[in-house]
């Protein structure tokens, strides 16, 4: 038992290294790159598409894809280790993740060739930046409850309805979209999987405003958009396998449950930092035992992130510990932040930088975490995720089992819009 | 990144599930819990003969010489058959002290008795309620005699050597004392899982020689709960597994409203969530593992970190067990309170999961 690579994957982190130092700054202690949020700058958008161009120049883009689409083959592991590695450079984040790590995937699983041929490549070079729509306003956990219509008319499809939660949906070039075929089949049953340019007539993009004042999301309204049926990526009423697809392929990139924000060194610090009645509240007994809770569950995190490395590593599927990383992570993240406002006594309703501890890094992570419990499956499908297809418990009864979509029960909610 | 038991770590736990599951059944433990015996002597010699108990015993004392990786895989098959014998007291703590802290000499003198299992060995230092580091020690060794009395003492009614700590001059020390001597007067006492005894252990000037040549004091004490721990913490990450298979057969073979109660989420969730808990003790058990494998200086930490993951995991399995069962899982004839015993009294012998956690903070401030 050790944490030391295989010869083959010492070579490998070697020669990503090699190309990393010849064409990137290494981050310094201490020092973090920029977040996602770097998108919303001025040329954000730009440095992020230079720099994935380079990579792909030298063939360090989206290395896990074939060979034939301008990856290198590489294997899950070697994956980690190149992630591992671009880490510690002063790189722009990678905006692309949405296309290159799931709608990429889906087209070459489902996709036509003349697809694979026009959009595989450009999405490889951040040329062109994809958008998932996939919820609705009534179809989140119950995505394949989706209402957005998709008529035939002719060679094309006419889509009408609204998508939401589209991140990047207002620089994104194509957008993968699910839509609601045969209102007369069963709820999944009548679903069709389409590419949609996002800057067709009849597209309205909306930002929504989270709880933390950032708009990461979108809502976006489709009125008479027109989509060749070239552009169909599933069979006609075939689309939720390939949504399947996708959203597996979304879990795989998610369950790192990193991110940046606060961790739990900050919280020590923070702990040192702050005075309950003249003493550190380092020093108080019941602070000591949340910081221990704390640090054992975080760590835990890491070391089952190990176990899933060294599966991966040794050539197998990662066991059912692999799934439990967002479940973990993101409540963990809120907790932490609860409780650090709490140590800040008064000062923990401030929120701004100049004034907070820490320049409002926590207060930062209270709003931004209750978000990542729900993105990208909320706590509770997790569960159910685990429950049924970790552990083998029965999947949940459905009230709408058999029954053709139009005949759901939908509530007051979504009948009145 | 090679973050896991080797194929053979791997082949021997599967073979101890094998044994355990024919020669440790849940009834064993039972037997032992609703009868007078302190523990299940056919299971200690069958397990003896196999060499477990010398597994990370050097071959010159008559052990396999084996590492503590190894112990630690047959740990956690141990925690998960809940067998009812004195393999923690005897090897992970009366051997490991003897290993750790013991002359040649007496290494000699002990460890092949511990290796064989002709003798059982314990490890005691509590004397009254409460955590309590040298402080708490009232027990004194000098001129060779001990003098002292300590409670509880695990397995205390049926072993032949206890390793004691006591004060040696200013300084604390471990003590090897013959239990089968002179002076030394043992009571059993009620134990909160009877598969698993208690004694009160009163010296009264029994011959007795310090580990060492010195008082080692309290850090090598320390450093012996520390290996312990990480032992202990994957028998109770065994147990934990074991409650929670079960409790997940049972919930998916009872039927309420006209379904299984598996197929309610209040039951899924709450099951999920177990399963989450186990999982991340594991882990950290594993990181133990393998820093007490190599003697790293991170096992302080990573022994704290598994060992309350672990007290954590097993007491939450436990309680979960008997409430999905129900109300049969509070009867006697289910086996739920087995696992609810046992889980508190693997937290109580080295102390509970607070402790450890105090302990965390205090060594990642050091």
């Amino acid at each position: 038992m050790d944490f030391n690579d295989t010869p083959e994957e010492a070579a490998f982190r070697a020669q990503a290294r090699a190309w990393l130092d010849a064409n990137a700054e290494r981050l310094q202690p201490g020092e973090r790159a920029a977040g996602v949020e770097m998108r919303a700058e001025p040329g954000g958008i730009k440095r992020a598409q230079e720099w994935q161009a380079k990579k792909a120049d030298a063939g360090w883009a989206c290395i896990t894809w074939p060979k034939d689409y301008g990856g290198r083959g590489a294997t899950a592991i070697q994956s980690v280790i190149w992630n591992q590695e671009e880490a510690r450079y002063k790189t722009p984040p990678n905006i692309f993740g949405i296309g290159q790590g799931m709608l990429g995937p889906t087209i070459m699983v489902h996709g036509g060739d003349e697809q694979k041929q026009r959009y595989l490549r450009p999405m490889l070079r951040g040329e062109e930046i994809w958008c998932q729509l996939f919820s609705e306003p009534s179809a989140g956990s119950d995505l394949a409850g989706l209402r957005t219509s998709a008529v035939r008319d002719g060679d094309d499809w006419v889509i009408n309805g609204q998508k939401i939660w589209t991140t990047g949906a207002q620089y994104c070039k194509w957008g993968m979209i699910v839509c609601r075929t045969d209102p007369n089949a069963e709820k999944h049953k009548g679903i069709t999987y389409f590419i949609v340019d996002m800057q067709s007539p009849g597209i309205d993009i909306r930002p929504i405003r989270q709880i933390n004042g950032m708009s990461g999301f979108n809502e976006v309204f489709y009125t008479d958009v027109r989509v060749s049926d070239r552009n169909r990526v599933s069979g006609v009423n075939e689309g939720w396998r390939a949504a399947l697809t996708t959203l597996m392929n979304e879990r795989h990139s998610i369950g790192g449950g990193g991110g940046g924000g606060p961790d739990f060194k900050d919280l020590i610090q923070l702990a040192k930092d702050t005075q309950l009645d003249g003493h550190r509240a380092f020093d108080d007994h019941a602070v000591r035992q949340r910081l221990a809770s704390f640090y054992i569950r975080s760590k835990g995190l890491q070391y089952t992130s190990y176990r899933t490395q060294t599966a991966l590593s040794r050539g197998q599927t990662p066991g059912p510990e692999s799934s439990i990383g967002k479940l973990v992570g993101a409540p963990l993240r809120q907790e932490m932040a609860i409780f650090a406002l709490d140590l800040e006594g008064a000062a923990g309703a401030i929120l701004d930088r100049a004034l907070a501890p820490q320049e409002a890094a926590w207060q930062q992570s209270f709003l931004g975490s209750p978000g990542l419990r729900l993105a990208g499956g909320t706590d509770e499908i997790l569960r159910n995720i685990i429950a049924e297809r970790v552990l083998g418990l029965p999947p949940e009864i459905r009230a709408d089992k058999g029954m053709a979509f139009k005949d759901v029960p939908t509530g007051p909610r979504n009948s009145d819009k | 990144m090679n973050f896991d038991f080797s194929d053979d770590q791997k082949l021997l736990r599967k073979t101890a599930r094998e044994y355990l599951t024919e020669h440790a059944p849940l009834s064993l433990c039972r037997a032992v819990l609703e009868s007078d015996a302190a523990y299940s002597d056919t299971l200690w010699k069958g397990i003896a003969q196999l060499g477990w108990l010398g597994t990370a015993i050097p071959e010159e004392y008559g052990g396999a010489g084996f590492g503590r990786l190894e112990l630690a895989a047959l740990a956690e098959e141990l925690g998960y058959a809940l067998a009812p014998i004195p393999f923690s007291s005897s090897i992970y703590l009366a051997s490991e002290a003897l290993q750790l802290a013991g002359s040649a000499a007496q290494q000699r003198q002990y460890l092949p008795k511990l290796a064989s299992g002709e003798w059982i060995g314990t490890f005691t230092h509590a004397e009254q309620p409460g955590a309590h580091g040298a402080a708490g020690v009232a027990t004194t060794f000098k001129n060779g005699k001990l003098n002292g009395t300590k409670i509880p003492v695990a397995d205390g009614e049926i072993a032949q050597l206890a390793v004691v700590t006591a004060t040696c001059g200013s300084d604390v020390g471990l003590v090897a004392v013959d239990l089968t001597g002179t002076g030394v007067h043992r009571q059993s006492v009620r134990s909160i899982d009877p598969s698993r005894s208690l004694a009160t252990l009163r010296f009264d000037g029994a011959p007795a020689q310090l580990l060492g040549d010195a008082a080692t004091g309290w850090a090598v004490v320390q450093k012996l709960l520390d290996r312990a721990a990480v032992l202990m913490a994957f028998e109770q990450v065994g147990s934990a597994t074991r409650a929670f298979e079960m409790t997940r057969e049972y919930t998916l073979g009872r039927y309420a409203f006209g379904r299984s109660i598996a197929s309610f989420q209040a039951i899924k969730h709450r099951l999920a969530d177990l399963y989450v808990e186990i999982e991340l003790a594991r882990s950290n058990c594993y990181y133990g593992a393998w820093a007490l494998g190599n003697d790293a200086p991170e096992l302080g930490v990573a022994a704290c970190g598994a060992r309350a993951s672990a007290s954590d995991a097993f007491e939450l399995a436990s309680k979960e067990m008997i409430q999905l069962h129900g109300g049969v899982g509070y009867t006697w004839e289910f086996d739920c309170h087995l696992f609810y015993r046992r889980s508190k009294w693997l937290a109580a012998a080295l102390g509970s999961a607070n402790h450890w956690r105090e302990q965390l903070i205090q060594r990642l401030e050091a």
